[in-house]
């Protein structure tokens, strides 16, 4: 029986490259954020149809591994892992060009002094050090890390909660700000599910490696 | 319930020790496939559930193998009656230089039965379970080696089910056949499931997924997992299972 490692190890770098490309989509909007820098968010948005391609790429692998090979046992969990795990990839590149548009609508020095009420930065780095977990758990296959990862996405809800009264305050405080407060917290709400996505896939990777299902469980 | 029972089971050829402390249970009404690379023991272990073994030079085994509760390789079990109610099915199809109805008959002619009528019917009965009637009605009196290879396969099938056994045992019995030959002796497998129990030797990994309840893998001699077919393709709880079923040893 011919070994499905050749395959496998191209649907693991094509994985590696999209979890690359999509950290880089936000590390490039908060260098946006905090430079003012608009060529990094037109790269954003450049980069993302880059992002979408890898996720044809991965389906059609994953479509020709389990039409040629009935891969079955790890095999096959990686299989069903990489499936989910390039579409929540792909939707997180989808959210991160939303944001990039939103900076550069937003570039002006007054308009970003109202993210600094709303720890968007903040947000960024947490799903920045959550994508770098995914990059080590994916790589390496180390599940522990992938089990981790949830605690983190734990503070990306908090902001999120308390970005609602930020907003109603802001808005109390001086209602022609609220469409751009809106706006922001749109985009609050696009980083918490950037969060979500990335726990997902910490899901997947568990499933891949510990033959788990711990998705829709509640941790105690 | 527990039909086939082994306990701590072991087999040598000479001084070759070819199968260690096997021990298992299987129910009624099922289909067990063995999988395991060549020379792991698994066709010497379903060969002694009707003693097939018996007559190899040297051979010689330890530990009971009990069948609806009695033992069959006690002094009093008489091998004809055993073969009787546990048939074989190859993995070459060998039907004899007979006709169709000869070769569907012979069995019954052994077991002395002589009324033509009884012979008659269990003859187009064993046809119509081995899903081959249809094909042959027509032409019994032709001689069996005019049929196509699947259609010799599920004559032998029809040669075994004609005795009335309670166990199939079956060694790669698909393995010489087509795609689509080989899809029909699997459905057969999973129709004749509902009456008898099956136990099936297979390198054709996915084969044992799509028709088996239960898997056991061997290796060297040992049953090192044996567990539900879903379990074993899905979550394989031994490194050495996982290995062979996803392709990286054997």
């Amino acid at each position: 029986m011919v070994t499905l490692d050749p395959e496998l190890q191209t649907l693991k770098a094509n994985l590696l490259e999209m979890i690359d490309l999509t950290k880089d989509q936000l590390t490039k909007c908060l260098h946006a954020i905090e430079t003012n820098d608009l060529s990094a968010t037109k790269d954003v948005i450049k980069k993302e149809e880059r992002i979408n391609n890898l996720e044809l790429d991965i389906d059609k692998d994953c479509e020709n591994i389990l039409a040629l090979h009935n891969p079955v046992a790890t095999d096959l969990r990686f299989v069903l892992a990489a499936l989910k795990i390039s579409a929540n990839l792909e939707r997180i590149g989808d959210n991160s060009k939303n944001l990039a548009d939103f900076i550069n609508k937003n570039i002006k020095k007054s308009n970003l002094a109202i993210l600094s009420n709303f720890n968007v930065n903040r947000m960024l780095l947490v799903a920045i050090s959550m994508m770098d977990d995914i990059r080590e758990a994916v790589q390496h296959d180390n599940v522990e890390i992938a089990k981790k990862i949830a605690k983190k996405d734990d503070e990306l809800d908090e902001t999120t909660k308390k970005a609602l009264k930020v907003s109603t305050k802001l808005i109390q405080a001086d209602p022609k700000n609220s469409t751009l407060v809106l706006k922001t917290y749109t985009i609050i709400r696009r980083l918490e599910r950037i969060g979500d996505y990335i726990k997902n896939i910490a899901e997947e990777v568990v499933f891949h490696l510990d033959a788990k299902v711990i998705k829709h469980k509640k941790s105690n | 319930m527990k039909f086939i029972d082994v306990n701590e089971v072991n087999a040598f050829y000479g001084s070759n020790h070819v199968l260690k402390d096997i021990s298992m249970e299987i129910k009624e009404n099922t289909v067990t496939a063995f999988i395991g690379p060549s020379g792991c023991g698994k066709s010497t272990f379903l060969r002694m559930f009707n003693r097939m073994n018996d007559y190899i030079d040297g051979f010689r085994k330890e530990g009971d193998i009990r069948i609806d509760g009695k033992d069959i390789y006690k002094k009093s079990v008489k091998i004809e009656e055993l073969r009787q109610e546990i048939g074989m099915v190859f993995q070459k199809p060998n039907p004899f230089p007979k006709s169709i109805f000869e070769n569907a008959a012979y069995g019954l002619k052994i077991m002395g039965v002589r009324n033509k009528k009884e012979i008659q019917e269990r003859v187009e009965k064993s046809l119509k379970k081995a899903a081959l009637w249809d094909e042959v009605k027509d032409k019994l009196d032709k001689s069996a080696y005019s049929l196509s290879g699947g259609q010799q396969q599920r004559l032998c099938i029809a040669r075994a089910l004609a005795v009335k056994p309670s166990i199939i045992l079956m060694d790669e019995p698909a393995s010489a056949l087509d795609p689509i030959s080989t899809s029909k002796i699997e459905e057969l497998i999973t129709e004749l499931k509902l009456q008898y129990t099956i136990v099936i030797v297979t390198h054709n990994m996915q084969q044992a997924a799509r028709i088996s309840d239960k898997t056991a893998f061997f290796y060297m001699g040992e049953l090192i997992e044996f567990g539900k077919t879903s379990q074993i393709f899905t979550t394989p709880k031994n490194k050495q299972t996982e290995n062979y079923v996803t392709g990286r040893f054997g």
